[in-house]
């Protein structure tokens, strides 16, 4: 079954005098429990991809599917409950809400979803643990490294189990060998959950762990292999 | 309902994470909510001096007339039912006081000089209860039955006839065959009274006493009830109105002092506009600091849209955040108005302007007067308008597009 389909996106923005293309013609499926590095130099369009993926951004023209449903003709409200139900998001930056501590921050999705409080707790601290911050769970991000609020960040994406987890330069603030454990963490829940996996990066690292590797250029996908993860 | 807790936890959080401009905020709505309560409290208290001295010397919140009597005034226009008629009807009725009195124009004369004055025949064993004078504080005595020969005057009236207590002073009316009705009464008390006007016109008599006078058997031209307060006298009005003939007229005391009425509906309307012109300049604060709150966390509002939160959501939570700003700037403005109001109870001196304030028929002691509707109405005002005032900044976040947002610079 195909989690996400993508068909003859393209997004062209407008920066000063010259129109960029950001995604030129860009058509690809990924399958369930797939597990799919998006690589590309930047200004290669593999953000706006994941963020067509994800209903933040609109392509102009083209269409865009997730779980069997045609995301691009969503309203506002449909797009934000299709994001909180099916979902989840690691950004590269700004990934917190600043005035949450850690533990909130990573039950935030499930309060928006109605989560009772004792289950919420019950899987933040499990989540906590998992990506190695257990007892860090009431300090607030500004208290935080940027590494450890990554990790609260993934956290937050994987808590709420999600069919679909996109990742933009999920390991661009973390060490290796965080890096790798949070790889690990996302194999793992590929693995046993059957959660898709849509990673935009450049780390080599990353790459390594992906089933499918997808390369980006100007808009376009120049190269799209499959190869065995690490 | 489901996310009020979220959004009331992340506005209070997002209210304290700059919170010296809170702080700012709230100090100017407290100022603003604290300034409502208490001028308002202080006009109040102006307003209802005024307003209850006229209506003490009217006197009577539901007053019964002959239909012609409050055009002409006279004993030709009198109540045509005796007082034992009355006494039937009402003694039943379950007034907190009434009375039946003689109420005509007169001539005061001494030896030296002539007024124009109010003559009261009273029962004062039934009037009493009205209170618009302290019959313990009278010089010399006051009535003590219908019956009584003396005549009580006002103090100010003693003055401008150079008499006192115990001369002889000559009252003269008509009778209602329009002949002169007058006779000679030996002063037996002075009044003092708040309002000079008051002191000045009118002069006392046994009711008995006046309907022999001025030769109307045991008639009388006024029939007054008291209500519990003068701002909620339709209970007494409807009693009044149910036991009395159809061929007389009831009225309340603001149709009677038709100038008292309309005062107090001024001032009803003047709290109002002052407190929505106070609001008004609250309002720009306000809305400063919720655009400010807003745009210094755009990329954050771009993460809760793109997690899954719904515009409507973030709209939500910026109202609650205005609203929770106001509550903590109402909490703290009502206790600071209760707490200067408070001790001010007792009266403010404001002798330095008594001249004016009693040409305005106000005392010069200021009595302000806090009323819980007056506490309500400036906190609903403030909420209602803040709610307004917070919409567009809200519902500017709320259209926010999450990828831009989130990529927003500085």
């Amino acid at each position: 079954m195909t989690a996400v389909r993508c068909v003859d996106l393209c997004k062209t923005y407008r920066q000063g005098d010259e129109d960029i293309k950001a995604l030129d013609h860009v058509s690809i499926d990924i399958e369930e429990a797939g597990f799919v590095c998006l690589s590309a130099p930047s200004g290669g369009g593999k953000t706006t991809l994941l963020n067509a993926i994800g209903g933040l951004d609109m392509p102009d023209s083209g269409e865009v599917w997730v779980a069997d449903r045609r995301i691009d003709q969503m309203s506002k409200g449909e797009l934000a409950e299709l994001r909180l139900s099916s979902i989840g998001f690691v950004f590269q930056a700004y990934n917190l809400i600043p005035v949450l501590t850690a533990r909130e921050n990573i039950e935030f999705v499930m309060q928006v979803q109605g989560v009772p409080a004792k289950q919420r707790a019950e899987q933040s601290l499990a989540i906590l643990e998992e990506v190695g911050l257990s007892g860090l769970e009431d300090r607030r991000p500004a208290e935080m490294s940027g590494g450890q609020q990554q990790r609260v960040a993934v956290a937050r994406a994987i808590v709420s189990r999600p069919a679909l987890v996109l990742a933009d330069e999920p390991t661009a603030n973390l060490d290796s060998k965080t890096s790798d454990e949070l790889m690990t963490l996302f194999t793992e829940l590929n693995r046993h959950h059957n959660t898709t996996f849509v990673i935009a990066t450049h780390d080599q690292r990353v790459m390594r762990y992906a089933k499918r590797l997808v390369r980006m250029l100007d808009g376009r996908i120049v190269d799209d292999i499959a190869q065995d993860a690490a | 309902m489901r996310m009020l807790p979220v959004l009331t936890r992340l506005a209070w959080r997002y209210l304290w994470r700059n919170h010296r401009r809170t702080i700012i905020m709230v100090s100017a709505i407290s100022v603003g909510v604290w300034s409502m309560i208490f001028m308002t409290a202080l006009s109040r208290g102006m307003v209802d001096q005024v307003i209850e001295d006229g209506v003490s010397a009217l006197p009577g919140h539901v007053q019964v007339h002959n239909p012609k009597f409050l055009d002409d005034p006279s004993v030709v226009n009198r109540i045509p039912i005796g007082d034992a008629e009355l006494s039937r009807a009402f003694s039943s009725t379950d007034f907190k006081a009434w009375a039946s009195r003689v109420r005509v124009p007169a001539v005061i004369a001494s030896e030296y000089e002539s007024r124009g004055v109010t003559l009261l025949g009273i029962d004062p064993v039934a009037e009493r209860e009205f209170g618009y004078l302290s019959y313990d504080d009278v010089e010399g005595r006051f009535l003590e039955d219908a019956d009584d020969n003396g005549i009580v005057i006002g103090r100010k009236l003693a003055d401008k006839l150079e008499t006192r207590v115990g001369k002889r002073v000559v009252l003269m009316s008509q009778d209602p065959d329009n002949e002169i009705a007058d006779r000679g009464f030996r002063i037996v008390g002075l009044f003092d009274a708040e309002v000079p006007a008051f002191e000045e016109g009118n002069v006392f008599i046994g009711k008995r006493t006046a309907q022999k006078m001025l030769h109307i058997g045991d008639t009388t031209t006024e029939i007054v009830f008291l209500g519990d307060n003068y701002r909620d006298i339709e209970p007494t009005y409807d009693k009044v109105l149910a036991s009395i003939d159809g061929s007389l007229d009831v009225s309340r005391w603001s149709e009677v002092a038709t100038y008292l009425g309309s005062m107090l509906t001024v001032m009803d309307g003047f709290v109002l506009i002052f407190m929505v012109v106070i609001f008004l300049a609250l309002s720009f604060g306000l809305v400063n600091t919720l655009v400010m709150a807003v745009f210094e966390r755009v990329r954050e509002i771009g993460l809760m849209l793109a997690l899954g939160m719904k515009p409507s959501n973030i709209l939500g939570q910026i109202i609650i955040e205005s609203m929770l700003l106001l509550l903590v700037g109402l909490v703290i403005g009502n206790l600071l108005a209760v707490a200067t109001i408070h001790p001010l109870r007792g009266g403010i001196d404001i002798s330095v302007v008594a001249e004016g304030m009693e040409m305005m028929g106000a005392a010069s002691v200021l009595y302000p007067r806090l009323y819980v509707s007056d506490m309500i109405l400036a906190n609903v005002i403030v909420l209602f308008l803040g709610f307004l005032a917070s919409l567009s900044p809200a519902w500017r976040a709320s259209r926010y597009e999450p990828v831009e947002a989130i990529t927003k610079v500085g």
